[in-house]
């Protein structure tokens, strides 16, 4: 039994009904949607985790099934500030600070929105070792499940694909959401036949499935 | 998720619920503490509302459409094509365009998160982040483009690009037909936000 439980590993999952669309421009459902989103951009520019810290603390809400998205964005901002001692939940309750605020490295300014957005956070990095495989390959994705934060999804776990394409060395999302550093490690497109991972029985869609995989989840096949 | 939460269809604003205090208060207090700015806040949301979108994208592929030169670049090597055209950054650090033809459509996906190429279609539509899409998209497509009212040929081979890393997908979708005299501004004006992640196509001028 695993103690890391995600619960955002939504591929195949059978039962979730259907789409509905929805017009493009609709962007919130309420204002504090608006703020919600802000408040995280904000949050994440200070340096205090990073982006695979946070999607950690999301995928782990144990209401995440039942929340909407920003209401996962606004808890898991209130976990990652906790964990931090940046928050306390009489603090939440009073609407007012009332400990100590540890330092961050950074606080987002209007005037340096802009330039902070157009800039981004780039994951390449200089690639330390040479590929382990090459476009063409057959590899086999890694079995078995991890005790923390992986973007290996459950559905392409085992499964036998082909390599599309290489990415260079990029950061390695498991070991920076556990607060490793960033361990840069070659990133491929894998891709799989439908077959391969629905089986015989799934109804054929003349499907191709490709997902975006780090080289320690890969094995040669 | 969204979809089976109540509050959700809640499209009466004039209440001020749980989430609406909560926000507020978290607000109030990371902004006494220092460590944002409210204006930046507001720079943010204004950002996303006004400034980076869909039509960013739709600029993209139009250009794609009458510039073959520009085409290949965008294939080849799509953040510095996009970036010449003044949208990089944030969700968009490391783009690829994948290109519909008669005989492949493509379809992008998170299943894992919400993944969406922020600087060429901006903030995701609430479906994209659904249980139904992220579930269905890589098992099902022709299911899901059929919620969206598409039927593809049987024949047609359906790529779905699971953006499990940094990596950022966005759909070239085929230009329609009858459109050779238009040029870029009114091509743009047929790019649908749905036809650029693979669950639409373009409008027919």
């Amino acid at each position: 039994m695993s103690a890391y439980t995600t619960l955002a590993d939504l591929g195949g999952e059978p039962g979730h009904g259907r789409v509905v669309p929805e017009p493009e421009g609709e962007l919130w459902h309420a204002p504090w949607e608006a703020r919600a989103m802000a408040l995280t951009v904000a949050m994440g520019a200070t340096g205090a985790w990073n982006i695979d810290m946070s999607r950690a603390a999301r995928e782990t809400l144990p209401a995440y099934r039942r929340l909407t998205y920003y209401e996962i964005w606004t808890h898991a901002l209130v976990v990652l500030l906790k964990q931090r001692c940046m928050l306390a939940d009489d603090e939440l309750e009073a609407a007012c600070a009332r400990h100590p605020a540890p330092p961050v490295a950074r606080v987002l300014k209007a005037a340096d929105v802009a330039a902070a957005m157009a800039r981004g956070s780039p994951t390449g990095r200089p690639a330390s070792t040479a590929a382990r495989f090459a476009v063409g390959d057959t590899v086999r994705l890694r079995p078995e499940v991890v005790d923390h934060h992986t973007r290996l999804p459950g559905y392409a776990r085992g499964k036998r694909g082909t390599v599309r394409a290489l990415h260079g060395a990029h950061v390695f999302a498991d070991a920076n959401a556990q607060g490793q550093g960033e361990q840069p490690c070659w990133l491929y497109t894998v891709s799989f036949d439908e077959r391969e991972l629905w089986g015989d029985s799934a109804a054929a869609q003349n499907l191709v499935v490709s997902i975006d995989a780090w080289e320690p989840y890969l094995e040669p096949a | 998720m969204a979809h089976d939460h109540p509050h959700d269809h809640d499209h009466d604003h004039s209440e001020i619920g749980p989430m609406d205090l909560r926000v507020r208060a978290l607000e109030t207090v990371l902004a006494q503490k220092g460590y944002i700015d409210p204006a930046a806040l507001d720079a943010l949301i204004d950002t996303y509302q006004t400034r980076i979108g869909p039509r960013n994208g739709a600029r993209v592929v139009a250009k794609a459409w009458v510039d073959p030169a520009y085409r290949r670049w965008l294939l080849e090597d799509a953040t510095a094509a996009i970036a010449s055209l003044g949208y990089s950054g944030r969700q968009g650090e490391h783009m690829v365009v994948v290109e519909n033809t008669p005989e492949r459509h493509h379809m992008v996906v998170c299943t894992l998160c919400s993944c969406y190429p922020w600087p060429v279609l901006g903030l995701p539509p609430t479906w994209y982040k659904s249980a139904p899409y992220r579930s269905r998209a890589v098992r099902d497509p022709r299911g899901v483009l059929a919620d969206f009212g598409v039927t593809l040929p049987a024949g047609t081979e359906i790529r779905v690009w699971d953006s499990t890393a940094e990596v950022r997908y966005l759909v070239l979708p085929m230009r329609p037909a009858g459109t050779e005299a238009l040029g870029e501004e009114a091509l743009a004006a047929l790019v649908t936000r749905d036809s650029m992640i693979g669950t639409g196509l373009p409008r027919q001028p």
